[in-house]
């Protein structure tokens, strides 16, 4: 038995030592972090399967959209999620000139709606159906935007075309955009401290539908015409009238990374995740308390299977 | 004669203002008489393409631009390299450790400087200066970082205003003396000056980094741009308020024009030099925020991930920790530099003279040694480590479930009666009038340049299309100045008189500066929900400091025989405030007015995170859609609305001045 190990060792180790030198630059490669606990994880697992293929990994705090500067230098090399609703314009602006590459998804989708504390279907019943969203309009109304309900959009650079939605769709709503994703979870916790009413743009994967008890609501389901053919669905005469898409989450690299690091290149575009193993992992850490590295090596352990095909 | 000319000023201040109003209510219907909308809202197809030009100037400039053997960005690398090398020591001395290796590969060859060694440090210096107070203070402030368990984020920091305030303080310095030297330099320097205190750093921080590099450097860069300017106009001011005398005495005893700067002129403008030395460390740490989203990490990342999730009270300790560090730095400078000179005792040997520096130095070597050996050298132990986190976040939902209903009629009642009146005055009124009214101002206070520029700086932001988001920003700081002014000048008289309230209010306003707005702005949004109220409140928070500091100040500085010839002649004590200092330090406390909107403007990219409408969020807009000119332009926009403040307010404070024979 003492023997099977020692074998099994050097065989592993054998194993490690050569795939060590099969990497191309020993210079380190930069992934960016952000200041969601999802992003975290991300970029946590992919550094953790490039260090394991022998690659030397450097993480980076960084902001969101100013990260790409960096990318388009060579500065940073990896962002491991970009958005398609909140980095769309930031992607197209700077993959134009081949600097900065779109990776592929990361298998991720994010589901972004309307949504709503269960608490509130006791005041309006018909929910999540849409068409009840005129009846209880009143009950959702703050003295500013009374007689009409209060929906707290995303900050303006979001887009999703809330305001044309209530247009199209004819709501008695007024859309109020906040500035920030703090500010907008901000309300959302008071008004559920207090079991105040609230409608909200909340979008997963994120800690908060995790916490907070609560549902979207169904909007009529999107479709590209939706958006783009104004006689499509109810609303012959207006487009945005359905609900909106969910995009996927983007994986973006500098263009230095395949030039450089091709085989971390292709770990790269091997990467995916399940949107609902996400959420685990992520309420794993906001709500259960535990420490993004830890919850990052007990992934690492138990999927063994999964990312030693990214790196092969 | 001259009540003559009085009584005319007023008759066409009053004919103004009525037609001011006529034109803000029945703008619309005159505009639709004429059938001229243009006078309501600029048409768009007049707007000029000015930031499509930028963004393509700013490209050129980064991708192209070269001097022949190198280029530009070459060179702009060959800075950040250079500003690089002190700031990693340091970085490797308090917080890393000597590496040897890139990333995970790593090799800590020597550990960092252990936290008691830090410390031991800190509390030596502040030993040196014999100040008991300030020992405690230095103390107390580095001993809330290890138990609050901010030490690592906080070196991190640390390391960057160590190089950030010394290379502004000198570079403003040379600059400032530069410009005390030569006119046309002053001229030159004064406007740019300006435009760096005024332009929101997000508007710049995209060509900074692809000139800089994505890191440390780039923020440091970037908190070197902002915090600089005040260094450079407070030495101008101390060089030219220096009494003539002091420099034909200098002369007089033979000084080389060298010698007459740095061992007169410099020394005697000290305590000048160190308000704008406070100003220089105030600012950095004010920038922390936005440096740690460039890629400075430490406290300000800490700050941003916390409040992401919504975890209130660690986002207020760490906010803490950026004011305790603000504070005790300052307070250090401050007294380091009012050292009194002492007696330099001769034949002692090198030993004795140095006791006291030699065992620091022994003492820091053994912690040194004995750090790997002992753990809770190398890291305060975690277990110790306090948490008041569950406090604070208690507390808001106490306040939010008990007394939101009273807080949200309060809110409204302040909206409908105060900011909502002021907001539709500044949309309404046709922009053609604005103008005309501002340059009118101009040529009051100013004569013909104060006119011109009025003019040219809101035709500017006319034909950029911005005129509507610029009277949102108009409306919303110029109700926070009114109410910080309203807080902020009696605060001010208190503290004028009243020697112990100066003291405690002294600290309450460095707080205020230093702590990150986006501490107090989360749970602030909790209680009033986003919106521009929720803007206001942060503002006017954010911007109280100098209507109180300038106040103050003037108050102080009061020549004493005219309070004494006030009291000889039996003034209360009353009136003595209302009729003798209040006027007499007006043009001071108008000088604090006019900071106090510098600041307002400079918290506009804040509340745009809260959901306002101004030019904040365009600049905002702009960063997140990567347009380089869009959010220069707008940029521009911010910076001119308060060059045009300024200008005017200065001005009038000359006028004041001048009335009162003061210069």
């Amino acid at each position: 038995m003492k023997n099977f190990f020692a074998i099994f060792f050097s065989i592993f180790f054998i194993g490690f030592s050569s795939s060590l030198s099969a990497v191309e630059s020993k210079d380190p490669i930069k992934l960016t972090l952000h200041d969601w606990t999802g992003q975290l994880i991300t970029t946590n697992i992919m550094a953790e399967v490039l260090k394991k293929a022998g690659y030397n990994v450097e993480l980076v705090p960084a902001d969101y959209i100013a990260q790409f500067a960096g990318l388009q230098t060579g500065d940073l090399h990896v962002a491991m999620e970009m958005w398609e609703t909140t980095g769309r314009d930031a992607i197209d602006e700077y993959t134009a000139d081949g600097r900065v590459v779109n990776v592929g998804s990361t298998g991720m989708d994010a589901i972004e709606e309307w949504w709503y504390p269960t608490y509130m279907k006791e005041k309006c019943p018909g929910l999540p159906n849409w068409e009840a969203l005129n009846d209880c309009a009143e009950a959702f109304a703050t003295p500013e935007t009374s007689p009409k309900g209060r929906y707290l959009g995303g900050p303006v650079t979001w887009g999703g075309f809330d305001d044309e939605r209530v247009e199209a769709l004819n709501l008695d709503w007024e859309v109020i955009h906040a500035g920030t994703d703090a500010a907008l979870f901000a309300e959302l916790e008071s008004a559920y401290q207090r079991k105040a009413p609230i409608m909200l743009w909340v979008y997963a994967p994120h800690w908060a539908p995790s916490k907070y008890s609560g549902e979207f609501v169904d909007f009529p389901p999107y479709t590209t015409e939706c958006y783009t053919d104004p006689s499509w669905g109810i609303n012959k005469n207006s487009a945005y009238d359905c609900g909106k898409p969910r995009g996927p989450i983007w994986k973006v690299a500098s263009s230095m990374l395949k030039d450089k690091w091709p085989g971390a290149y292709d770990a790269v575009e091997a990467f995916t995740l399940d949107s609902n193993e996400m959420g685990n992992l992520v309420a794993s850490v906001d709500l259960d308390g535990n420490t993004v590295e830890a919850v990052v090596a007990d992934w690492m352990s138990s999927n063994e299977g999964r990312w030693s095909t990214w790196i092969k | 004669m001259i009540s003559n000319i009085q009584n005319n000023k007023k008759i066409t201040f009053f004919l103004l203002f009525i037609i001011t109003f006529i034109l803000y209510f029945y703008g619309k219907e005159i505009a639709s008489y004429f059938d001229a909308k243009w006078i309501i809202k600029y048409p768009k197809h007049y707007i000029f393409p000015i930031s499509k030009y930028t963004s393509l100037f700013v490209k050129w400039l980064m991708d192209e631009a070269t001097f022949g053997i190198f280029s530009f960005r070459d060179l702009t690398r060959f800075i950040a390299w250079l500003i690089q090398q002190p700031y990693n020591l340091i970085l490797a001395l308090i917080s890393k450790g000597f590496l040897q290796g890139q990333g995970q590969d790593a090799v800590e060859i020597l550990p960092p400087l252990s936290w008691i060694s830090v410390i031991t440090i800190i509390v030596s210096m502040a030993l040196y200066t014999k100040d008991k107070i300030l020992v405690a203070l230095v103390a107390f402030a580095f001993f809330y970082l290890v138990i609050f368990g901010q030490w690592e984020s906080s070196m991190v920091t640390l390391s960057s205003i160590i190089i950030a305030v010394p290379v502004g303080v000198i570079i403003g310095l040379i600059l400032g003396i530069l410009s005390y030297k030569s006119e046309i330099l002053e001229r030159i320097i004064s406007p740019i000056l300006d435009l760096m205190q005024t332009v929101p750093v997000f508007a710049y921080l995209v060509p900074i980094l692809v000139m800089f590099g994505f890191g440390p450097v780039s923020a440091l860069i970037a908190t070197i741009i902002y915090s600089m300017p005040p260094m450079v106009r407070t030495t101008l001011l101390a060089l030219k308020s220096i009494d003539p005398q002091i420099k034909e005495c200098g002369l007089m005893s033979g000084c080389t024009e060298r010698q007459l700067l740095w061992k007169v002129l410099v020394p005697v403008s000290k305590p000048t030099l160190m308000v704008g030395v406070n100003q220089v460390i105030m600012l950095s740490l004010n920038m922390v925020i936005i440096a740690s989203m460039i890629g400075a990490g430490g406290l300000g990342y800490d700050v941003l991930a916390s409040l992401r999730r919504l975890n209130i009270g660690v986002g207020f300790e760490t906010g803490v920790a950026i004011v305790v560090l603000a504070i005790a730095l300052d307070r250090l400078s401050q007294a380091f530099v009012n050292i009194p000179a002492r007696k330099r005792k001769k034949n002692i040997s090198f030993f004795k003279k140095n006791f006291n520096i030699i065992t620091l130095f022994i003492f820091i070597i053994v912690i040194y040694l004995l750090s790997p050996f002992l753990p809770l050298i190398k890291n305060f132990p975690e277990n110790l480590v306090f948490n008041t986190s569950l406090f604070w976040e208690e507390l808001v939902k106490y306040i939010n479930i008990n007394y939101y209903d009273n807080l949200e009629s309060f809110k409204v009642t302040l909206l409908t009666y105060f900011m909502l009146p002021i907001k539709r005055f500044f949309l309404g009124i046709p922009w053609p009038w604005f103008i005309t009214i501002l340059t009118i101002t101009g040529w009051y206070f100013g004569k013909l340049r104060l006119a011109f520029l009025c003019l040219v700086l809101s035709l500017f932001i006319v034909v950029t299309g911005l005129w509507e988001k610029a009277m949102i920003t108009l409306y919303l700081c110029g109700s926070s100045v009114l109410i910080a002014s309203m807080i902020g000048i009696p605060l001010g008289v208190w503290a004028g008189v009243n020697a112990r309230a100066n003291k405690a209010l002294t600290v309450f306003i460095d707080t205020l500066q230093t702590l990150p707005s986006f501490v107090y702005l989360i749970p602030v949004v909790m209680l009033f929900r986003v919106g521009d109220f929720t803007a206001m409140l942060a503002v006017i928070l954010y911007a109280l400091a100098p209507a109180v500091r300038y106040t103050a100040h003037g108050i102080k500085n009061i020549n004493n025989q005219i309070v004494e010839a006030a009291l000889i002649c039996g003034c209360s004590p009353r009136q003595l405030l209302f009729k003798i200092k209040l006027p007499l330090a007006l043009p001071e406390i108008l000088l604090g007015i006019n900071q106090t909107i510098m600041l307002a403007l400079s918290m506009l990219v804040i509340t745009a995170l809260v959901g306002t409408r101004d030019l904040g969020q365009e600049v905002y807009i702009a960063l997140t859609k990567a347009d380089i000119g869009r959010g220069l332009v707008s940029g521009l926009c911010v910076a001119f609305i308060s060059i045009i403040a300024d200008r005017i307010i200065k001005s009038g404070s000359n006028k004041l001045k001048d009335k009162y024979g003061m210069i």
